[in-house]
């Protein structure tokens, strides 16, 4: 009777203590090369706020790793003020930002900004959007994807949310965070494990394996709603779902006719269809963005490696060759990258194959590295690693020159899943 | 009455998961050791009294031979090679008890959980835990056991039994367990 007490006494302290240090901490661990040297000055009115835009905006462009952000000195500038190019070239800067927050009535604000290129003396454009107090981070993430996708040609990732699994103790959480790792929110928290997390296309629920009934079921979850079901709960293992692009199917792993072998269901579990027919481990399906393919791992060669397999059915292809262990496959959303996790030399490293040349480059130096998980924009690859023997989470470049590890204090965190654009 | 026909539905299980295994034996290992086999044959599947629910386990009276730290069935761990599921011929003697047991209590219903080692693809991993688990599946149905009363699952990975970093520590992994009805 005392150990219950006791231990529930315990487990409410570790709860505490989880919610207190849950945040994500970001650092950049490397640089990209031909940054964009970019001035952002502070935007005029935002002392009013709790929450500076303009450092939101600075803090997004310098993760990115493709920025390099500069000092701009004290004069006050809006979205309206004469820009002295001459002085801000002096300054080496290729673009500069200036901009406002302006009360429009009822605790509600404007901010306008406009994005001049340098040399060229030109303004690029700008935007004017609405918001309350509360969305200052929001507003700043949104003018960070303007500013990126202006002066880089790709679609920013900065308002974007990615999903992960944290275990603190006994307990584990899914979680989900801004791109930037603030606001974390649990979705499920649970004393079994939780693996394999995977976005629907339009963001709004999360797919993934939990033990809480003593085996892997596959449940699928409503963010908005936490509302959550079963979707593959038959007899034996139910694991690694993976959303079709449309949002209505699901691949997922079942060994309830024997084995571990590839299945295609209704994303509401109906209708379920054996893809897979070997005597191997057929595992870890994802869909090509076209939806036609299911890349998976599979051991029916002797080892583990990655094939291609038609959604119609039909043979499976092999797609990796060198070394004896390639598992995890994962396709940027142009379908020209291939992300995998490899062991070489006893060493589980993130690398990625040209899926035109077969070119493979290693992208890490990591020992344990896991589940890599591309941005929506396939710039930047998310993956789990290890570093001092505690789980951490990792990003990098596709060409690997960027790199950051996301931690959080005194917890392992794993299983990243970077969520889709907001507005598909 | 419903009993008496839930018997005989058995006892047809049983003959059918006979011929099946001699059809499906190319898993090597575990055939060969298909003791005396006919056990799982001869007894009737219903056990003795046909009153309770609750089967009488075989062994001494008001012990729970589940619990009973000198019977075999207390023994609910089988380990496995790296990267195999052949069954080691030193955990048999634990699997024929359990498949004894199975067969004199046909209610009762076995979890078995396969695990794997920490190293590489959680997925991957699940896969191999699977593997195990199956092979004790496919021992006890060889055994007589029916396969409605068997359910295996893997659970990879995420439960390690130990968590150092050796040697030692990853064959503990590189497990199967034995749950039975209750404890699950």
């Amino acid at each position: 009777m005392t150990r219950t007490l006791r231990l529930a006494f315990f487990i409410g302290l570790a709860l505490v203590a989880a919610s207190a240090r849950a945040q994500l901490s970001i650092e950049i661990t490397g640089g990209g090369a031909n940054q964009i040297p970019i001035a952002i000055a502070p935007f005029q009115g935002e002392s009013a706020l709790q929450q500076s835009v303009t450092q939101v905006v600075e803090a997004d462009l310098a993760r990115s790793g493709r920025f390099r952000t500069l000092p701009t000195g004290p004069q006050s500038l809006n979205e309206a003020s004469p820009i002295d190019f001459a002085s801000w070239r002096s300054r080496n800067a290729d673009a500069l930002v200036v901009g406002g927050v302006y009360p429009v009535g009822g605790s509600r604000y404007e901010v306008r900004f406009r994005l001049y290129d340098v040399p060229k003396q030109v303004a690029l454009g700008g935007l004017a959007l609405g918001m309350s107090p509360q969305q200052a981070r929001a507003t700043g993430h949104r003018i960070a994807d303007y500013i990126y996708e202006k002066l880089t040609g790709d679609r920013g990732v900065f308002s974007t949310r990615v999903a992960y699994v944290v275990k603190s103790g006994p307990r584990f959480e899914l979680q989900i965070a801004d791109a930037d790792g603030q606001n974390p929110q649990t979705a499920l928290a649970s004393r079994e494990p939780i693996i394999s997390p995977a976005w629907s296309p339009n963001g709004t629920r999360i797919a993934y394996v939990s033990f809480e009934a003593k085996k892997p079921v596959v449940y699928v979850h409503s963010l908005a709603t936490g509302q959550r079901q079963a979707v593959a709960n038959f007899k034996g293992s139910n694991s690694a779902p993976a959303w079709s692009p449309d949002g209505r199917q699901l691949a997922v792993v079942l060994s309830r006719d024997g084995g571990t072998q590839i299945f295609v269901m209704n994303a509401d579990g109906s209708n379920v269809r054996r893809l897979t027919n070997s005597s191997a481990i057929d595992t870890e399906p994802q869909f090509s963005p076209d939806g036609q393919h299911l890349y998976f791992t599979s051991d029916r060669g002797g080892s583990a490696q990655i094939y291609r397999v038609p959604v119609s059915g039909g043979d499976a292809q092999r797609v990796t060759f060198e070394g004896s262990y390639n598992v995890s496959p994962r396709i940027s959303q142009d379908g020209k990258t291939l992300a995998f996790i490899a062991r070489n030399n006893g060493r589980f490293q993130l690398s990625v194959m040209d899926l035109a040349t077969r070119q493979v480059q290693v992208l890490s130096d990591g020992q344990r590295d896991e589940s890599p998980s591309f941005a929506p924009n396939g710039k930047m690859i998310l993956y789990a690693t290890e570093v001092n023997g505690r789980g951490m989470l990792a990003a990098t470049s596709s060409d690997g020159r960027v790199k950051q590890r996301l931690s959080v204090p005194a917890a392992d965190v794993r299983e990243p899943a970077w969520g889709p654009f907001a507005n598909q | 009455m419903k009993r008496f026909l839930l018997g005989g539905v058995c006892a047809a299980a049983i003959v059918l998961a006979g011929c099946a295994s001699t059809g499906t034996t190319p898993e090597g290992a575990a055939v060969e050791d298909r003791t005396p086999g006919g056990a799982g044959a001869t007894t009737q599947p219903v056990p003795p009294g046909g009153t309770g629910a609750q089967p009488i386990p075989p062994g001494r009276t008001g012990v729970d031979p589940l619990k009973d730290p000198s019977s075999p069935l207390s023994k609910r761990s089988v380990y496995f090679d790296f990267d195999s599921d052949a069954i080691r011929e030193e955990f048999k003697v634990t699997l024929d008890a359990h498949a004894r047991y199975l067969r004199d209590n046909r209610g009762g219903k076995v979890l078995i959980q396969g695990n794997a080692d920490e190293r590489g693809s959680r997925e991957y991993n699940l896969g191999l835990g699977q593997r195990r688990a199956d092979a004790v599946r496919r021992y006890l149905a060889l055994s007589g056991v029916v396969e409605v009363q068997i359910e295996s699952v893997s659970l990879g990975e995420e439960k390690p039994r130990c968590t150092e970093r050796t040697e030692e520590c990853y064959a503990q992994n590189r497990r199967a367990d034995i749950l039975h009805s209750g404890e699950f």
